[in-house]
């Protein structure tokens, strides 16, 4: 796919592009306030085209420990959608859905220390939020599109964020993280929804939102 | 004293007085050449093993075989001798776990054998390293006694 080079896309392409984010991160944040019971508003969405030694300064700080799930998309459109939340927003969210439980999810006095069912419960949240990013992606351009089983990492922004670069940096010099931000009003809830196609993706992707290459 | 950050798929070298920093590396490889008698010191933070059978390879910066080369160049260049250079090794974490273990989940592991390969090869020696696992590092590399300072999120902080 020599063809897709992301510096050489028209701005017609890129406002295709942002327009997968808007929908996508729409839906998303519409699953997201449905589960926490609270209402999650979501930012512009950013098409960033950046070269790899950018990747990590991406969300503010590269050292910011954060909680990453990272689903592999499979199907018509390949390629990586990364959940990004501040530790504070997923202690915030377990806290919230074991509110009616027995069981008491979410740890804040050892920062780093969640518990194997916490775990489970955020690539839960993660899978959820993929699953209707994709849905109405799928539903806009008829793709076929599904997702692997959730992976998750605590820890630092930066390294987080470079992994799914790595399998793109065989086919090219830099990347296009769709990148939409999602927060709520009064809480603290701050967390960010990261599309990230395969480099074969784009010639579907915009000929199906009618964008094409030629 | 120069404070250089070395990102993704980037190298840098530099005379003493100096810091060589990369922050948040993943499965990425960060490689700290030292020249014991000039402090020249050198970082370069690969992304893949190797530049053969990849499509796009004219960033000799990316990959493990080629940014060792480039990076003794650069070292060179500014009064580095092979005779007297050593390497530290940093990174190469495997950050995500998935069930169906793919040949790119576990390209950190990857990164740091094919880095000790080209070493090898090279004939440079590896004084130290903090490699694999599943975190992510912060580096430090000081031209002052060719020191590396790693900062691990929820896990102590090491000097190699």
């Amino acid at each position: 796919m020599d063809r897709v080079d992301f510096k050489k896309l028209s701005s017609f392409q890129i406002d295709a592009v942002k327009e997968v984010g808007n929908i996508g991160a729409g839906n998303a944040a519409t699953a997201l306030s449905k589960l926490m019971k609270k209402k999650i508003s979501m930012y512009v969405p950013n098409v960033r085209i950046m070269e790899f030694k950018d990747i990590s300064n991406m969300l503010e700080n590269a050292e910011k420990p954060v909680v990453g799930i990272l689903i592999k998309i499979l199907g018509d459109l390949p390629g990586y959608i990364l959940f990004i939340l501040e530790y504070e927003t997923a202690d915030l969210f377990l806290r919230n859905l074991s509110e009616n439980n027995s069981i008491q999810m979410g740890v804040s006095e050892n920062r780093f220390m969640f518990s194997e069912f916490d775990l489970s419960a955020l690539k839960e949240v993660g899978n959820i939020l993929a699953g209707s990013y994709l849905a109405a992606l799928s539903l806009l351009t008829g793709l076929n599109i599904y997702t692997s089983v959730p992976g998750i990492a605590i820890d630092m922004a930066g390294s987080i964020l470079s992994f799914p670069a790595i399998e793109l940096s065989k086919i090219c010099n830099n990347v296009l993280y769709i990148e939409t931000g999602f927060y709520e009003g009064t809480n603290k809830i701050k967390g960010d929804l990261i599309l990230i196609p395969a480099l074969e993706a784009y010639e579907v992707l915009l000929k199906a939102l009618g964008a094409g290459i030629e | 004293m120069s404070i250089i950050n070395v990102g993704m798929a980037e190298l840098h070298a530099l005379n003493h007085p100096g810091v060589l920093v990369t922050l948040g590396l993943g499965s990425c490889v960060g490689i700290a050449l030292y020249d014991r008698k000039s402090r020249v010191i050198g970082l370069a933070h690969i992304m893949l093993p190797s530049s053969t059978n990849i499509k796009k390879n004219d960033n000799e910066a990316k990959f493990a075989d080629t940014a060792i080369v480039e990076l003794l160049n650069s070292m060179y260049k500014l009064g580095a001798y092979k005779g007297n250079i050593t390497a530290k090794l940093a990174g190469g974490a495997q950050m995500f776990s998935f069930n169906n273990s793919s040949d790119i989940m576990k390209i950190g592991e990857r990164n740091v054998i094919a880095t000790k390969e080209k070493l090898k090869e090279l004939g440079i020696t590896i004084m130290a390293e903090d490699t694999g696992e599943n975190f992510g590092r912060t580096i430090e590399f000081y031209s002052e006694d060719g020191s590396l300072r790693i900062k691990r999120l929820g896990h102590d902080t090491r000097i190699i």
